[in-house]
């Protein structure tokens, strides 16, 4: 492995206010200085020729480890959901989870919550934590019994594993598929109104604050939301959200002529909350932009709406649509990296985000300007399923280090 | 298909799809069936002759079933009714399955109702010849909306300035859906009345006068459309109770009155007489036009068929 010295590197460490241009030097897979006095005459020069060289991304909620996406899209570890079939409620099958993708790839499973993620009994959160899980997760649906959420909280807190739910209220949800509004209407969709992401969210809070757990909202997508959010935290609360990019570029419209790529879980909202989630990355509200990876095949997309499975093949286009957030001024580079890699790393306790010396080097070597266009006929992720196809988009990852070593 | 052609479309699945005078132009069109219909004897013509309709039915129906069924057989189509079990086909790609079968089948023309909301057109992108919605899920019945034009233009002679009343459970309504398209678009003004647990949202956005009091809505009405309530609805999930919806909601002799006094009772049936409806509201020989709806709905399916498989049968100027 030996010593590396990137020259010529645009170095986005999360911690700082700016780039700088530079030389990074890694040792023995570990970030060793930045901008050396001298470089080591044993070092391995390699030219990073001009790219902006940033942490791995770490990504908080995917559904499936779809290495081939995550390595196009330059994410380096990712917590997934434990929505898998069978359930991750059992030691044995986190375990296994999370040695799924060494080396070059680290999968940090989520506990479920609860036995089957059916809401009713607590699962072996202590044993699964000790399998390495690095959280626990309620998983697509929300607890609706609040009784058998606050013992998940009061369980989680005393182990010290963050919860992470879904906020959408199971009785205005029900069989819903679309949020409230015109386009549902003129579709004859079942739809629920916005709120039920807020009567949630308001819960959940309420029991954070009674069992001191950390609660992390896996994707908040309303401006309601994000008012309790920010209400949470200036209270010093720890509680901390996510929001994936569909949310951020897409409105409810998206779903015209039944397009199930956009068919989401929370389903996308109205034009105003697709703003106001831009207002809560560009105030530091969002703490975690999140692709949500979930590929989904023919057999689960190509059906009428209501019928289609929720979700999108989200991990190829994150850091490139991640990147507009920049451009238009609401972010800074470092910034979007923090949102990206350093909190989500910290919010999982993990050693990673970061540029530190002593971190491991998971490195990726950007390059923000090269357009490009999606389709979603050939993407690198297990299948096509993206509301983004046909966009023109800017920026990618180039080369993907892992501990030292490029993949 | 040119694009000077009066009806540029492959299929009808919506009415959103239609302009305006391409909606006349069906009306138009049905009106020579209306006389065919009515004749003592031989009610045929051979101009569908050799070609294959298939009724694709994955929802429950008789009436509508049978209508296009008589309507492609007046027009001397072969007519093949498949009626698939709700629960046969209702999982992943046996939907898109079913379309590369039908296809395969080589039919000239396919109607089609599904339970789901978008499932016809899935299916029409699959297919090669012209597909008729028949209805899909809570979304557009469109061949419903066009009779109920028709049905009105016939007694009216225009919709242009009418005050039309949709009462009922518009939330899970597809001809509510299709109706409001359809007739905001010919120039009616629509008001829709339902209970608020019955009332989709955005419903403003249709460029419709949304009332949840049945009386208010009824001053100046021209037409009162009422909707068949669902069995499974009257539960409590939704409403109380069937009678106390009949108390807020039913068309009685009494409410009528607050209607003009020439105005039509329609209703797309099937009836729950006692509940929406009163027998003596849905029987007036002078005011209902239930029947009618029923009969120029035949009408109405024959144009959408004979319009829809011109450019198959090399019609000039359809080709």
């Amino acid at each position: 492995m030996g010593v590396i010295a990137f020259t010529n590197a645009r170095l986005c460490d999360p911690a700082a206010e700016d780039l700088r241009d530079g030389v990074l030097l890694v040792r023995e897979g570990r970030i060793a200085e930045i901008n050396p006095r001298s470089i080591p005459a044993d070092a391995e020069r390699i030219d990073a020729g001009g790219l902006i060289v940033a942490p791995g991304i770490v990504d908080l909620g995917v559904f499936k480890t779809d290495k081939p996406a995550f390595h196009f899209g330059g994410i380096t570890r990712a917590a997934l959901m434990p929505d898998k079939s069978p359930v991750l409620d059992d030691p044995g099958l986190v375990q296994h989870a999370a040695r799924a993708g060494k080396p070059d790839f680290w999968v940090h499973p989520l506990a479920a919550a609860t036995r089957g993620l059916a809401g009713v009994e607590l699962a072996e959160l202590a044993m699964m934590k000790a399998a390495g899980a690095r959280g626990v997760a309620t998983g697509r649906r929300w607890i609706g019994n609040s009784g058998v959420m606050l013992r998940v909280m009061a369980y989680a807190a005393a182990l010290d594993l963050m919860v992470i739910t879904h906020a959408e209220d199971e009785g205005l949800v029900a069989q819903a598929v679309a949020t409230d509004g015109e386009t549902a209407t003129r579709l004859g969709l079942a739809s629920a109104p916005s709120c039920a992401e807020a009567i949630a969210i308001a819960r959940d809070i309420a029991l954070a604050r009674v069992t001191g757990a950390r609660l992390h909202v896996r994707l908040v997508t309303t401006a309601a939301g994000f008012d309790l959010i920010r209400a949470a935290k200036a209270e010093g609360l720890s509680v901390t959200c996510g929001v994936s990019p569909a949310y951020l570029f897409l409105n409810d419209v998206a779903v015209s002529d039944f397009r199930t790529f956009a068919r989401l879980s929370p389903p996308l909202r109205s034009e105003a909350d697709r703003l106001a989630c831009i207002t809560a990355i560009a105030d530091g509200t969002v703490d975690v932009i999140t692709s949500s990876h979930d590929p989904r095949g023919p057999e689960d997309k190509r059906l009428p709406f209501a019928d289609a499975a929720p979700g999108m093949a989200g991990a190829e286009t994150l850091l490139a649509l991640s990147l507009n957030l920049v451009r238009d001024g609401h972010l800074t580079m470092p910034g979007l990296m923090r949102l990206l890699s350093a909190n989500p790393a910290r919010l999982l306790g993990l050693d990673a985000g970061s540029l530190a010396p002593g971190a491991p080097a998971d490195l990726i070597f950007i390059d923000p300007d090269t357009p490009w266009q999606v389709d979603s006929a050939k993407m690198a992720a297990a299948a096509g399923n993206t509301p983004f196809n046909r966009l023109p988009v800017q920026g990618r990852v180039r080369r993907v280090m892992k501990g030292g070593i490029f993949y | 298909m040119t694009a000077t052609s009066p009806f540029p479309h492959r299929h009808l699945l919506s009415i959103a799809a239609l302009a305006p005078w391409e909606i006349r132009f069906l009306l138009d069109e049905a009106e020579q069936w209306i006389a065919l219909n009515r004749a003592a004897t031989r009610k045929h013509d051979g101009r569908l002759a050799g070609l294959t309709q298939i009724n694709a039915f994955f929802e429950n129906s008789t009436r509508t079933l049978l209508s296009f069924e008589i309507a492609g057989k007046r027009l001397g189509a072969d007519v093949v009714n498949m009626h698939a079990a709700q629960s046969s086909v209702k999982k992943g790609e046996t939907l898109i399955d079913t379309a590369v079968t039908l296809n395969a089948m080589h039919a000239d023309v396919i109607v089609i109702r599904h339970q789901s909301s978008g499932a016809v057109r899935l299916i029409a992108d699959k297919v090669d010849c012209p597909v008729l919605n028949a209805g899909d899920g809570r979304h557009e019945h469109p061949t419903q909306a066009l009779l109920d034009a028709l049905t009105i233009r016939t007694r009216r002679g225009t919709l242009e300035g009418l005050v039309v009343v949709i009462c009922g459970d518009i939330l899970h309504s597809r001809v509510a859906r299709s109706n409001m398209l359809c007739l905001t678009s010919l120039g009616a003004q629509v008001r829709v009345v339902a209970p608020p647990t019955l009332m989709p949202a955005g419903i403003e956005r249709f460029s419709v006068e949304p009332f949840h009091d049945f009386n208010s809505a009824l001053k100046d009405a021209d037409v009162v459309m009422m909707l068949r309530l669902q069995n499974e609805r009257m539960d409590g999930v939704f409403i109380p109770s069937a009678r106390e919806f009949h108390m807020l909601y039913g068309l009685t002799p009494e409410r009528l009155a607050l209607a003009k006094p020439d105005a039509l009772v329609m209703h797309p049936g099937p009836m729950n007489r006692g509940v929406e409806i009163l027998s003596g509201v849905a029987d007036d020989p002078v005011r209902s036009a239930i029947t009618q709806q029923v009969e120029l709905g035949v009408a109405m399916r024959m144009a959408c068929l004979d319009v829809l498989t011109r450019g198959a049968r090399g019609v000039p100027g359809w080709a």
